[in-house]
């Protein structure tokens, strides 16, 4: 099976090399299908054949030896409760992804495609790396192909977008490089005999545990490298640029599954490896989380361009999710995953939506819009099912998600006030009316522009693109339970594990502490304790 | 039958029916000139469910206890579970039973008032829909399936109410009901998780048997925010703005969900917590206050309405505070029985509403075919008069239907009206240190009846008697008369039915003092609901059913005099200047919408677009740029190290990590 996995994750590349061979541009596309829709196939058996008994620990492994002399970072690849959703979200993007291109995209077909095609092999890599560094290697590799798609393929203030969206997360992930860096030799000398190691394994275990002060400055560096990914406010700002410039694929891309790459590297990184950070700092995460659930929805609200308003959308949704995160509770975490995968395909949807009417009509505006339903009934429909997922209603993805982080954050310990739900809750009142209010102006009243009473509905390959989002929408709706089982072992013994490592940590290193970590982590009673 | 399959059948036949109807018509043009397959099948869909909760209701007895089906696991997270599980007890089996009941009478009127509609199939898609989202509210058994329904039925609402979206005001109206709905479902939610926090589980048994669990603060802010969800869903103040304008929708829509079942959700939600209620008085009390509150204020609007249906609407808004001042007195079997016999008559009221509009829209549609260009609103009682000779059936069901919301004996609203009346008087002996707040209360319930015989007699009087005034009123429509007639069998017949209902409907709850065990629905109900003891002497109940009979008769004498003897609009005038500045009041709503929109609504937008919106690109994005700027600029100045030659940026790029490491490493 870990051949399977190696294969799932490489085929893209692989295809890659078909798709630069071929001259024709019809034959691109068709490559391109066939092995996004193959990857995706080969993916399957992994998410059939995956043990949820024993999710805590990662399955279809492959290790490596060491490729850098000296140090020992090795090629780790694997699949745990943390990371099959997404790994399977991921590949089952792909195909859809290729098929929303195929009109759309005219200039330099071959480019284009190659870009998905990396795009997708990056992002697998991502979430099956169990090796930091390289999950550090892939999730800068995806930054390159996202650079040129947007660059290339993008609107007219393309550029700027671009290098803003490059720039913003490059910093970020250099301040993580640095850290991981330090991490690796800290870590070496402590639990791999002196040799340098980024295995997460090794760094997630209880006996890795880094000493108060320097888990808060390594703490720092890597949260603001995936806050700024996922975006967090205030790091969002790339992100509204980004997507008005992206062309419709490389958008669904990016809210799918390149901004979960921030939220999973807050559950596979923070938590397991600096959990004292983590819990300390967890209500200020969760302050930030609240506002740009509030401040998302309020600017989404007023925004005139419907494809600014889905961007502005995922500010607010993103914030359920790393509330969830950092409720630090089960419940919560589990509607963190799950929200994660939910956000990717309602999201998604809507972009793809907005793409297809861009294609007929080049225009986003909503007041360009208006009485779109009687023209186009199907797309109609559709547009109403995304709609109403994203506004979260029972049945559909999205409630189960923010239902969960909502209600295991109202529990939470760590957020320690009941005040950070309460305040979210509020969320879904602004959701209904900036969803609604938009699709009210788009889709409702009678046609006023002339150019929209020629609008043709929904052709087939549209459709079909849009129907399997579709459905997996309405059966994590209705049955959620079918892909919460993967994540509920790990993400139960993570929580324990996490409290555990946070207290021997405080034991071992309270002593030696400076006086600011003292204050930040409130050891002087334990210091009283050990005085006496 | 299998209860198992039973329930599964209730659930996924109006599921079926809404699949079916939606996805074949949406891709099949041709499927929807089929009208009458298509409205026969979602009848279908409604009636089968019906037929199977009466065979269920008739094999359960009042003191059987609750049957669960469980079917699946629908949410199942660290130690929260929820099941998607069907409860069958006296109480959702009485509200199974109006939902599926009533819902298929208004499935078959539709298959007449919607004929001509070419939205059909959409139109009977979304009704499925609706009742099985209503079916899941009623029959869940946890608060989170109950949810689903809530908010469910919610969509079909807002689907229906905008069901004519080419009207950007129609499509407005839907929206302002979703949104002030989520207004109440924010507190529900809180509600929720509250409950989950103490209790652990969200199931109706769990909840029930460990109220004891809750600590006396969570107790009150449990039940305080289920009834702040209640007030969204149930149309109360200060969220009840929504229904008016939810009219809106074709006329079924508001009879189906609108006034028989879906505004009555709140209400059951309430009485299905009941045990909770009962621990904590001071939410009783706001209960009631607000159900009372509410009945005055719709009713004092309805009177100056001349909408048909915005009339019933506000009058759903009162009755509906009447059952929550029911509630919030301590009777919730008498909140249940109002829910029962008002579905009956106010589904019959506004289904006879819907025929009178259909016969003005008939006149309006024949006089433009005859070259005559009269306009006017059809919905407005001050064009017709008289319609009693061409409508008989609508207009008897009609005169039935208003005699039992008025409350005179022996039809269906004058029972659970005196019930109420009786609760709500027996609560300021009950409730320590609210006597003379129920007394008060009991005060507003009588003046609100009065007021309620009063413009619904005005109603019926100005439609149906007196002579058909479109002809004079209106340029162009001189002899329109001749374009009226009755409505086909298909809306008759769902009017006879619910006439009956409206006339006898009431008997199922005769008080016992009259008839010894007359009140069934009271010894059926007992077991799964709460009351406050009932302590009221025989001769106290007398009176008060007397001065019940005596107000209504009062109302309908006043309505009687000066609008049936008098004419309409002169009489209007007439209460416009007896009561001079509260009329106006009442006539612009007491300016609630443009409260919320003013010092709400606009306000938000406007700080969100002036404000907040500038404040993410200038401010927020503004340090973004300005951080880049500041390294721009030291780059200029260090222009003099920059070789131009990518291999040294690389190089520099990675001595500078390296030099970090070390300073790390090595410190």
């Amino acid at each position: 099976m870990d051949t399977l996995l190696n294969l799932t994750i490489f085929l893209p590349i692989l295809g890659l090399l078909g798709v630069l061979v071929v001259r024709n541009e019809n034959l691109v596309k068709w490559i391109s299908l066939v092995v996004t829709t193959a990857t995706f196939i080969i993916s399957l058996p992994l998410m059939l054949n995956f043990n949820s008994a024993s999710s805590e620990t990662a399955q279809f492994v492959f290790e490596s030896g060491s490729w850098l002399p000296g140090l020992d970072v090795k090629y780790i690849v694997g699949l745990d409760g943390l990371s099959l959703l997404l790994f399977m979200l991921t590949t089952f993007i792909g195909p859809i992804v290729v098929i929303s291109a195929w009109h759309s995209v005219e200039k330099h077909v071959t480019g284009f495609y190659a870009m998905l095609l990396i795009l997708e092999t990056a992002s697998l890599g991502v979430f099956a790396s169990l090796d930091l560094f390289m999950f550090y290697i892939f999730f800068e590799l995806s930054l390159i192909p996202m650079y040129f798609l947007i660059g290339i393929w993008g609107g007219k203030g393309r550029i700027e977008a671009t290098l803003k969206f490059f720039i913003y997360t490059l910093v970020g992930s250099l301040i993580m490089l640095v850290a991981l860096i330090y991490l690796g030799y800290d870590a070496g000398n402590v639990v791999n005999g002196g040799v340098f190691t980024t295995d997460w394994r090794l760094l997630s275990s209880s006996a890795y545990m880094i000493d108060l002060g320097v888990q808060t400055y390594l703490f720092f560096a890597f949260a603001l490298a995936f806050c700024i990914k996922v975006p967090l406010f205030p790091f969002h700002t790339w992100l509204p640029y980004a997507h008005t410039e992206a062309p419709t694929a490389g958008s669904v891309v990016l809210a799918a599954i390149m901004l979960k790459m921030g939220t999973y590297g807050l559950l596979r990184v923070l938590l397991p490896i600096f959990p004292n950070a983590t819990y300390e700092f967890a209500p200020y995460f969760g302050v930030l989380a609240v506002i740009g659930i509030i401040y998302g929805a309020l600017v989404a609200m007023v925004q005139k361009d419907v494809k600014k308003l889905v961007a502005y959308s995922s500010v607010s949704h993103l914030g359920f999710v790393v509330l969830g995160v950092f409720a630090l509770n089960t419940v919560a975490i589990q509607g963190a995953i799950l929200q994660m995968v939910n956000h990717g395909l309602s999201t998604g949807a809507l972009f793809l939506i907005v793409g297809m009417i861009y294609d007929r009509r080049h225009t986003r505006m909503i007041s360009d819009f208006g009485g779109i339903s009687s023209v186009m009934p199907v797309f109609a429909v559709m547009f109403m099912i995304a709609t109403m997922a994203s506004i979260g209603l029972p049945g559909l993805n999205g409630f189960v998600g923010e239902f969960l982080i909502l209600n295991g954050s109202f529990q939470s310990e760590a957020l320690n006030s009941s005040w950070f739900t309460i305040i979210s809750t509020s969320g879904v009142i602004l959701a209904a009316v900036y969803m609604l209010w938009m699709f009210r102006r788009v889709m409702f009243g009678s046609v006023v522009h002339e150019a929209n009473k020629s609008l043709v509905d929904l052709n087939a390959r549209e459709i079909g693109l849009l129907v399997p989002l579709m459905l997996a929408m309405f059966w994590i709706g209705f049955y959620p339970s079918a892909f919460t089982k993967y994540s509920e072992k790990q993400v139960n013994v993570l929580l324990q594990e996490s409290i555990i490592k946070k207290e021997k940590t405080v034991q071992v290193f309270s002593a030696q502490s400076t006086d600011w970590v003292k204050n930040v982590y409130e050891l002087s009673e334990n210091l009283e304790v050990s005085e006496k | 039958m299998d209860l198992d399959l039973t329930a599964s059948l209730i659930i996924a036949t109006p599921l079926a029916g809404f699949l079916l109807n939606g996805l074949a018509g949406l891709f099949f043009p041709s499927y929807r000139k089929l009208k009458t397959v298509i409205g026969s099948i979602a009848t279908l869909a409604v009636a089968i469910p019906f037929l199977l909760v009466v065979n269920v209701f008739l094999q359960t007895t009042p003191d059987a206890g609750a049957q669960v089906v469980r079917l699946f696991t629908w949410i199942q997270a660290g130690d929260f579970t929820s099941e998607f599980a069907y409860r069958f007890d006296q109480l959702s089996l009485i509200m199974g039973m109006v939902v599926t009941g009533v819902g298929s009478l208004i499935h078959i009127y539709s298959m007449g008032y919607m004929k001509d509609d070419e939205g059909y199939y959409k139109f009977f898609a979304y009704l499925n829909l609706f009742i099985f989202m209503m079916m899941n509210l009623v029959m869940g058994n946890n608060l989170l399936l109950l949810f689903l329904g809530w908010e469910g039925v919610g969509v079909s609402s807002y689907l229906l109410i905008g069901f004519w979206y080419q009207d950007q005001e129609k499509a407005a109206a839907g929206m302002k009901a979703f949104v002030y709905n989520r207004v109440g479902d924010f507190a529900f939610l809180i509600a929720m998780f509250m409950t989950f926090q103490t209790i652990g589980s969200l199931d109706f048994d769990v909840i029930i048997n460990n109220l004891d669990k809750i600590p006396g603060d969570y107790k009150f802010w449990i039940a305080f925010l289920m009834f702040v969800g209640a007030t969204g869903k149930s149309a109360q103040l200060p969220l009840f703005v929504w229904l008016p304008d939810a009219m809106a929708g074709p006329t079924p829509v508001s009879a189906l969900i609108h006034a028989a079942t879906m505004v009555t959700s709140g209400i059951y939600l309430i009485a299905r917590m009941s045990f909770l209620y009962v621990f904590v008085p001071e939410v009783m009390i706001i209960v009631a206050v607000v159900g009372a509150v509410t009945a005055i204020v719709a009713a004092s609007i309805a009177i100056t309405q001349q909408d048909i249906k915005k009339v019933l609407a506000y009058s759903t808004v009162s009755q509906l505070g009447y059952m929550f001042l029911a509630l919030g007195s301590g009777g919730f079997i008498a909140a249940i029985f109002h829910v029962v016999t008002h579905a009956f008559f106010k589904a019959c009221l506004f289904l006879g509403s819907g025929s009178v509009i259909h016969a003005m829209h008939h006149v309006e549609h024949e006089l433009h075919h005859h070259g005559k260009h009269a306009h006017f609103d059809p919905q407005d009682m001050r064009f017709m008069g008289g319609l009693r000779k061409y409508m008989p059936s609508t207009y008897i069901t009609f005169l039935v239907a208003t005699i039992a919301i008025a409350g005179i004996p022996p039809l269906a609203g004058f029972f659970s009206k005196d019930e109420i009346l009786a609760f709500v008087f027996n609560a300021s002996n009950v409730v320590e240190g609210a006597s003379a707040l129920y007394i008060a209360l009991w005060g507003i319930g009588i003046v609100t009846a009065l007021m309620t015989a009063f413009y619904m007699f005005r109603l019926t009087f100005t439609t149906f008697h007196g002579e058909f005034k479109l002809p004079k009123k209106v340029k162009g429509a001189e002899d329109s008369e001749k374009y009226l007639h009755e409505s086909p069998i298909t809306m008759t017949l769902p009017l006879w039915v619910l006439g009956i209902l409206s006339l006898v409907g009431g008997f199922m709850g005769i008080p016992d003092f009259i008839v010894h065990h007359g009140n069934w629905l009271h010894h059926w109900l007992e077991g799964v609901t709460a009351h406050f003891e009932f302590n009221l002497s025989h001769s106290m109940e007398w009176i008060l059913l007397s001065v019940s009979v005596v107000i209504a008769v009062t109302g309908v004498s006043i309505a009687y005099f000066m609008y049936f003897k008098g004419d309409p609009d002169t009489s209007d005038a007439a209460v416009a200047k007896r009561f001079g500045s509260f009329y106006q009041v009442w006539s612009e709503k007491y300016r609630l919408d443009e409260f919320y929109e003013g010092y709400i609504a606009n306000p938000v937008v406007r700080f969100s677009d002036k404000v907040l919106a500038v404040f993410d690109m200038k401010v927020v994005d503004g340090f973004v740029n300005l951080v880049a700027g500041i390294v721009r600029l030291s780059g200029s100045l260090l222009r003099y190290v920059q070789t131009g030659l990518t291999s040294s940026y690389a190089f520099m790029l990675v001595l500078g990590v390296v030099l970090v490491i070390g300073i790390i490493v090595f410190s």
